[in-house]
C-alpha cells in the first residue's frame, strides 16, 4: 500500500466549506467541510445513492451549491461567474462513470479535441501528444477505434487519457472501477497511483469499492445517507479501525467484524 | 419433499385451529403452471402462529410468494397508524429450506414510503399541472431561441467553436441524404395534385390549367410544407435522438468540463445546417413536383412543352420565392425543436425515445402553424 506512507503535504488544493447540495427543495447533503491536499488521492465514498456523484458534479461546476463554497488553492470557485471559470476548468480533468467518450469521434480525436480547443499546438504535436496519452493508459494502437468498438475497461482508460489531455492538476474520476473485473480494476488502481506519483496530480475519486479504497487512498470523506452529512474524513485505513462513527467503521468493514451488524439484522 | 412422482399433486392451503393457535397447513406440489389455491377453512384475522408442512411436496417460488403476500395482507396496519416493524411473524413449522427463504424475504421490513405511489391527481390538479408544464415549455422555448440567437452572435463574431467536419457531416445528413425521400414524396404530391385538378378541369375542357394548379400549389405551399414534414420526421428526430443519447451518456457534461459551450458546439451547427439546406431542398422539391404534374399532364394529353410554358407564365418569381422564404423559418423551427428536446432529455434510453417523439410532434406542429401564419400575412399583403 504505497499510498499509506505519510506524504501529507501542506497546501490545500481543494477546500470545501459548509457545502449544502440540493435538488430543488430536496437536500442531498448538508454542511460538508473538507480539504484535499496536493497529491492526495482523495476518495468520496458512501452508500449507493447518497450523493457521491452529486458532490463530484458540484466540485467540477456542473451543479451550483445551495449553500457554501468551493475553493481551489484559495480561489473561490463558487463565487466566480460560470462564464469566467475557464482558468479553473483548464486545471481539471474529469473521467465520467461511463467514460462519456464522444461517440462520434475516434479515441485519438477524443483526446485531441481539448488540445485543439485550448492550445495553439500544431497538428503534428497534437498527434504526438495524443498517442503518448493513449500509451500511458495502455491503449497505444487504438487511436482510430470508435468508443463503441472497445470494451468497458478500455473506455474507462480512454476516458482517463482524455481527462489527462491538458495535463490537469486535479483528476476527477467517477467510479473508475465499477463494472470492471478484479484484474482490470487492479490495473486501473496501479495506473492511478503511478500517474499521481509521476505527474504529481491530485486525484479525487468517487467509489465504494473497498479494495480500491484501501489500495490507493490516503484521504477520504464518507457521506452518510442517514444523517445527510459527512460521516468522517481522513485516511480510510485509519477510519476503519479508529473512526468514532460506527456507520463508517461498518461500511469500511463490509458490514462484518462487528458483531451487532449482521447483514440480516433489522435496522 | 418427495421428488419421486412425476405427477404434481394440486397445491392446497388450509387454516386449522389447534386450541388457541392458528395453523396454516400447506400440502401438495406448489409449482408454477397453475394458479395458487384459495385458502380453505375459517380465515383468522391474524398471522398464523405455526405452519404444518408435513405433506408438502415440491415447491418453487410460487409458495414463498404466496405466504409472503398473505402475511403482508394480514399485517397491514390500521390506516393512520405506523406499521409495526418490530414484530416478525413466527415461521415455526416450515420446512428448513422454506424457512430460510421466508427469513430472507422478511429480513428487511417493507419500506412504507418506497413503492407506495402517491394518489393519482384529481382532474382539476391535472389541468393545473398541464398548464404549468405548457407554461414551462414556452419558457424553455423562448430561452432556447434566445440562446440560439446569442450563439449565432458568437458564430458571426468568430467566437463560437465547433468542428468544421461535424458541420459538413450534418449538412451531408440534412441535404444530400434526404434527396431520395424528398424526390419520391414531391413527385407523388405533384402527380396527386395533377390527377385531382385534371379530373375537375377536364369538365371545362381546360386541362392545360393543370400546369397552373400544380405549379402554384407546389411552389407556394406543398413543396415547402412536405419538405418540412419530411425533415421533421427525418432530421428533427435524428437531432433529438443524437443529442438525447449524448446527454444520457454524460457526453454533454464532458463537453462542459472541457470548456466547450454545448450550445455553440452542438446546437448551432445543426441549426445553421438545416437553415441552409431547407431552401435548397424546397427548390428541388418544387421542381420534382412540377415534373410529376407534367407526367400526369402528358398522360391526359397535355404535351410537356405546352405544360412547361404554361407553368412558366403563372409561376413568377414572387410565387416561387414565397415557398423558399418560408423554408428558412421551417428549417430553424425543425432544428430548434429537435435540439431543444435532445438537450432537455432525461438520462435514460426511454427518455431519449420520448424526446424523439416530442421533437417530431413539435416540429410538424411548428411547420403547420408557421405556414398558417404566413398564409394569413400573405393574404393581408395581397401576394
Amino acid at each position: 500500500m504505497p499510498a499509506a506512507t505519510d506524504t501529507r503535504p501542506t497546501k490545500a488544493k481543494i477546500t470545501v466549506r459548509d457545502l449544502t447540495m440540493a435538488y430543488g427543495s430536496f437536500v442531498v447533503m448538508r454542511d460538508l467541510n473538507f480539504e484535499v491536499a496536493e497529491k492526495d488521492i482523495f476518495i468520496i465514498m458512501g452508500g449507493s445513492g447518497c450523493g457521491k456523484s452529486t458532490l463530484l458534479r458540484h466540485l467540477i461546476g456542473l451543479r451550483e451549491p445551495a449553500k457554501g463554497s468551493i475553493l481551489y488553492e484559495g480561489e473561490n470557485f463558487t463565487a466566480t461567474d460560470p462564464d469566467d471559470r475557464a482558468s479553473f476548468i483548464r486545471r481539471f480533468g474529469v473521467m465520467y462513470q461511463s467514460g462519456a467518450l464522444w461517440s462520434s469521434l475516434t479515441l485519438a480525436e477524443n483526446v485531441a479535441l481539448p488540445l485543439e480547443e485550448h492550445t495553439e499546438l500544431p497538428p503534428g504535436a497534437i498527434r504526438d501528444l495524443v498517442s503518448y496519452k493513449l500509451s500511458l493508459v495502455g491503449l497505444s494502437g487504438y487511436d482510430d477505434y470508435y468508443p463503441a468498438q472497445i470494451s468497458g475497461g478500455m473506455k474507462k482508460r480512454a476516458g482517463i487519457a482524455r481527462a489527462m489531455a491538458l495535463d490537469p492538476d486535479i483528476l476527477f474520476l467517477d467510479e473508475p472501477g465499477a463494472g470492471l473485473d478484479p484484474l482490470s480494476s487492479r490495473r486501473l488502481d496501479d495506473l492511478i497511483l503511478r500517474l499521481r506519483d509521476s505527474l504529481g496530480s491530485t486525484v479525487v475519486i468517487v467509489t465504494h469499492e473497498l479494495a480500491s479504497i484501501f489500495a490507493i487512498a490516503n484521504n477520504s470523506i464518507f457521506l452518510d445517507t442517514e444523517t445527510r452529512t459527512q460521516g468522517a474524513t481522513g485516511n480510510p485505513t485509519d477510519l476503519r479501525s479508529h473512526s468514532e462513527n460506527p456507520t463508517v467503521r461498518t461500511f469500511l468493514r463490509r458490514g462484518g467484524a462487528e458483531p451487532e451488524s449482521s447483514l440480516l439484522s433489522t435496522p | 419433499m418427495s421428488d419421486t412422482t412425476d405427477h404434481a399433486r394440486p397445491p392446497r392451503a388450509c387454516w386449522r385451529r389447534h386450541g388457541a393457535s392458528v395453523v396454516l397447513e400447506l400440502s401438495g406440489d406448489w409449482l408454477q403452471g397453475g394458479p395458487p389455491p384459495e385458502i380453505t377453512g375459517d380465515p383468522p384475522d391474524q398471522t398464523p402462529d405455526r405452519y404444518a408442512t408435513d405433506d408438502l411436496g415440491r415447491f418453487d417460488s410460487t409458495l414463498p410468494a404466496f405466504i409472503l403476500a398473505r402475511l403482508r395482507m394480514l399485517e397491514k396496519p390500521a390506516p393512520g397508524e405506523p406499521p409495526d416493524t418490530s414484530a416478525r411473524p413466527p415461521l415455526d413449522g416450515l420446512a428448513p429450506d422454506l424457512h430460510g427463504l421466508m427469513e430472507l424475504a422478511l429480513a428487511v421490513p417493507e419500506e412504507s414510503e418506497a413503492g407506495r405511489k402517491s394518489k393519482p391527481p384529481s382532474e382539476v390538479s391535472k389541468i393545473g399541472r398541464t398548464t404549468i408544464a405548457v407554461w414551462k415549455s414556452l419558457e424553455t422555448l423562448t430561452e432556447f431561441c434566445g440562446m440560439t440567437v446569442l450563439a449565432l452572435g458568437h458564430f458571426l463574431t468568430g467566437r463560437a467553436r465547433f468542428r468544421a467536419r461535424d458541420f459538413w457531416q450534418i449538412v451531408q445528413e440534412c441535404g444530400p441524404r434526404a434527396l431520395p425521400i424528398v424526390t419520391l414524396i414531391s413527385f407523388l404530391i405533384g402527380m396527386i395534385l395533377a390527377f385531382v385538378g385534371e379530373a375537375q378541369l377536364a369538365n371545362f375542357g381546360a386541362s392545360i390549367y393543370v400546369a397552373d394548379l400544380v405549379g402554384i400549389a407546389m411552389v407556394r405551399e406543398m413543396g415547402v410544407v412536405m419538405t418540412g414534414i419530411i425533415m421533421s420526421g427525418r432530421t428533427g428526430a435524428a437531432f433529438a435522438a443524437h443529442l438525447g443519447s449524448m446527454k444520457a451518456n454524460e457526453e454533454i457534461d464532458a463537453l462542459k468540463t472541457f470548456g466547450f459551450d454545448p450550445f455553440d458546439f452542438l446546437v448551432l451547427p445543426r441549426v445553421i445546417a438545416l437553415v441552409l439546406t431547407m431552401p435548397l431542398l424546397t427548390i428541388y422539391a418544387n421542381l420534382v413536383g412540377i415534373l410529376g404534374g407534367m407526367l400526369v399532364g402528358a398522360a391526359v394529353g397535355v404535351p410537356p412543352i405546352l405544360y412547361w410554358h404554361e407553368t412558366l407564365t403563372t409561376v413568377d418569381l414572387t410565387n416561387a420565392s414565397l415557398g423558399v422564404f418560408k423554408s428558412f423559418f421551417f428549417g430553424a423551427a425543425i432544428a430548434i425543436s429537435g435540439c431543444i428536446q435532445g438537450m432537455h432529455a432525461g438520462n435514460s434510453s426511454a427518455a431519449v425515445g420520448q424526446a424523439t417523439t416530442r421533437a417530431v410532434v413539435a416540429s410538424i406542429t411548428a411547420v403547420i402553424v408557421i405556414d398558417s401564419v404566413f398564409a394569413a400575412i400573405f393574404t393581408v399583403l395581397g401576394i
